[in-house]
């Protein structure tokens, strides 16, 4: 336990945030859906590094808790979105986001 | 027998419901025989009630029958008020309504509509009663509203006929400008009396804390005075009267001659407590009633129609019995009222015999010397001329001279100015008789073949009218004749329980001088009147034909209906067009329009977002998450 506390709280707090970052352009630059979906796995394992971190330096289990939850919803959301995505490449042939524009009046 | 009161409206009103809702399944037989049944159990009820009245020394019953409005301190029952001067009325209602409902089997018998003609005809019977048997001003109301729409829905019975329905909207919307003023003096004597009931506000009078006189008191009857105005055709609301003759003539014997012109009369002397405190608008009363006397009896004289005459017979003798309320003799008025109900139906209904022995002609000018091929009609005709002029012995003579002397008493140029009045109804009826039954037949040969006395069924009410208007005037004996006035003790609890009321004191060879006075110029115009007529057999001018100036402003009514058009129809209706076509049809369809035309625009604007493009929808995503978490923070 003592070795986690020498690295200063605020550091975790860095990392997560760049992460997260790092995460959301992923989302909104790039071009293939399953790199989107990666993006968006990577902001919620920011989130979890967060809580961990903060969990650990309050000495409070509940941040741990919230993880596991988070957890399980990420793979719940994985799994259909790679199931309509497969659906949508099985009928376009294609997972590029600006050729998939059909979602429209 | 008082209790049974509540079954004198409600017997027609049930005969309306039943001939209204299955009439055109009845057979005539039936028709007639509920319609004329529910008024004849009426009137014989209100007969028991009237001898009840007259046995008993209490005069006043109040019936009470429900709780009618109730809401906070403002209480107003249903309840009836038997009295004197409601059971006369009853009387009157019924005992003439149902001789005109036996009149109308027979004058009716070929309509088409002579099924609803009697539910309507019911119908009206009920509201009358109601009118006169309501014992609080909201009840008469309902009443007065009521006999507005009857009349309406009689007047204009043919609708098919689009001037006839023009007439009963004239006439009804008349009625309502009169109404307006009676709603709001009722609502100033709700204000000031804290109630609407006649005994209730008696009280409040006799308690002496108004004194006479008092300005709101003067209000409050004036406001009362316009509304009888409207009901009861006085200037300047009557020019419905005459264009109401568009009615099948029972309806005009009925409504326009014996009963709902009354309910004016009525309504002033059932207020009479009210009236005589407010000297002010009692003059205006005398004033109003003399000069519709005397301008409607000039147009009379010059008219053509018979039933128009009569019309402006019946405005002229409205302004009579206004102007003995005006005076104060209000035992006067409903006398004349009683006595005028029986000759002015009759005269209706023997114009209506004739107009039906002439298939539908009306102008006298086509008529003459019916004597011969009418004789049950031309008789009672002329026992009701008789009547209405005032010829010694005759009922009217009795209730004109009372009028006549009250009046003298009080101010002799009214007295005059009644005179001539009478002088010139004797004139035009007089006129009026000679054209129509003696001398040669003008008509055309195909009218001459169907001449023919009408059927038992309208025979028989125009003898037992002629009878009542002979020997009706009897009950009203002046002791100045020796008679001992039955029907001034009848009314005395009515009209002068409270010892407020002006009283007569004329001596006795004035008022032998008066009776004198009025006979002689009767007789004159009598005789003025044969001898144009009957001896040298003038006739009346055809269309057309060129008239002095005097005798054209006569004969086009003095122009009166002319004047309402240019003054209030047309910049009414101008208006009218104008706002249809601005507000309604630019400013208020504009904005309902306006505000679709809008939500479309932007909805095209808007739905522009969907542009489908999934890395757009994703970028405004995360902005708006941004923006919420950023406006969070502060």
């Amino acid at each position: 336990m003592s070795a986690i506390q020498v690295i200063p709280l605020n550091w975790y707090l860095l990392l997560s945030t760049v992460l997260f970052t790092i995460g959301v352009l992923g989302v909104l630059f790039r071009r293939n859906a399953i790199i989107i979906f990666m993006s968006i796995e990577l902001m919620l394992n920011a989130v979890n590094l967060l809580f961990v971190a903060f969990s650990s330096y309050l000495s409070d289990s509940k941040g741990q808790v919230f993880v596991f939850f988070i957890m399980a919803v990420a793979a719940a959301e994985v799994a259909v979105g790679l199931a309509i995505l497969m659906m949508v490449y099985r009928n376009t042939k294609t997972t590029d986001i600006n050729i998939l524009n059909k979602l429209k009046w | 027998m008082l209790k049974l009161v509540c079954l004198v409206p409600l017997l027609p009103l049930i005969g309306f419901l039943i001939i209204g809702l299955f009439g055109k399944k009845l057979s005539k037989g039936w028709v007639s025989a509920i319609g004329c049944g529910s008024v004849f159990a009426s009137f014989a009820i209100s007969l028991a009630i009237f001898f009840e009245l007259v046995s008993k020394v209490e005069k006043s019953y109040t019936i009470d029958l429900f709780s009618w409005i109730s809401a906070g301190k403002l209480s107003i029952p249903f309840s009836f008020l038997v009295d004197p001067l409601s059971s006369l009325f009853l009387l009157i209602i019924t005992g003439i309504g149902f001789l005109i409902h036996l009149y109308s089997t027979g004058y009716m018998s070929k309509d088409e509509g002579f099924s609803t003609f009697f539910a309507y005809l019911n119908l009206f019977i009920f509201f009358m009663l109601i009118l006169v048997l309501g014992s609080n001003y909201l009840i008469m109301f309902v009443g007065w509203e009521g006999v507005g729409l009857c009349s309406y829905l009689l007047i204009g019975f043919w609708f098919k006929n689009t001037a006839y329905n023009n007439a009963a909207k004239k006439a009804f919307i008349m009625n309502r400008i009169g109404d307006l003023g009676f709603l709001l003096g009722i609502i100033l004597i709700y204000v000031t009396f804290g109630s609407v009931g006649y005994y209730e506000v008696g009280q409040f009078l006799i308690s002496g804390s108004y004194v006479s006189g008092t300005s709101v008191i003067t209000a409050i009857t004036l406001l009362l005075f316009v509304g009888a105005i409207g009901k009861s055709a006085q200037l300047p609301l009557y020019t419905w009267l005459p264009d109401a003759m568009a009615g099948p003539t029972p309806v005009s014997a009925l409504i326009h001659a014996a009963t709902m012109v009354t309910a004016g009369i009525y309504m002033i002397a059932r207020s009479n407590l009210l009236f005589t405190m407010a000297p002010i608008t009692m003059d205006v009363i005398a004033i109003v009633g003399v000069c519709t006397a005397l301008f409607a009896a000039t147009i009379g004289l010059a008219q053509n129609d018979i039933k128009k005459i009569l019309a402006y017979s019946t405005v002229s003798q409205l302004g009579f019995m206004f102007l003995a309320l005006g005076v104060g003799a209000y035992t006067g008025a409903v006398f004349h009222v009683m006595t005028h109900a029986f000759f002015k139906a009759l005269l209706f209904l023997g114009a209506g015999s004739v107009i039906h022995a002439m298939s539908g002609a009306q102008d006298i000018r086509q008529m003459g010397g019916l004597k011969k091929y009418l004789p049950i009609t031309q008789l009672t005709f002329l026992l009701g001329t008789l009547a209405i002029v005032g010829f010694p012995g005759f009922s009217g003579f009795f209730s004109k001279d009372e009028i006549l002397a009250a009046a003298y008493e009080s101010n002799k140029l009214l007295w005059f100015l009644g005179i001539l009045a009478a002088a010139m109804t004797t004139f035009y009826m007089f006129r009026l008789f000679f054209l129509t039954f003696t001398g040669n037949f003008r008509g055309s040969n195909h009218q001459k073949e169907h001449l023919h006395e009408s059927p038992k069924s309208m025979t028989i009410p125009l003898i037992i009218l002629a009878a009542l208007s002979v020997f009706g005037g009897f009950i009203g004996i002046p002791e100045v004749l020796g008679g001992h006035h039955f029907l001034e003790e009848f009314l005395k609890p009515v009209f002068e329980g409270y010892s407020l009321r002006i009283t007569h004191q004329l001596s006795h060879n004035t008022e032998y001088g008066l009776m004198a006075a009025t006979t002689l110029v009767m007789a004159a115009s009598l005789f003025y009147a044969y001898t144009i007529y009957f001896k040298n057999k003038t006739l009346p001018a055809e269309e057309g034909e060129k008239l002095n100036p005097w005798h054209q402003l006569i004969y086009k009514k003095y122009l009166v209906d002319e004047l309402y058009n240019t003054l209030i129809t047309k910049p009414l209706n101008f208006v009218s067009g104008g706002l249809h076509k601005i507000m309604e049809n630019q400013l208020v369809d504009g904005i309902i329009n306006g505000i679709g035309t809008i939500v479309n625009w932007a909805s095209t604007m808007i739905r522009l977002v969907q542009t489908g493009n999934i890395g757009f929808y994703i970028f405004v995503m995360v902005i708006s998450i941004v923006l919420i978490l950023f406006t969070q923070m502060i």
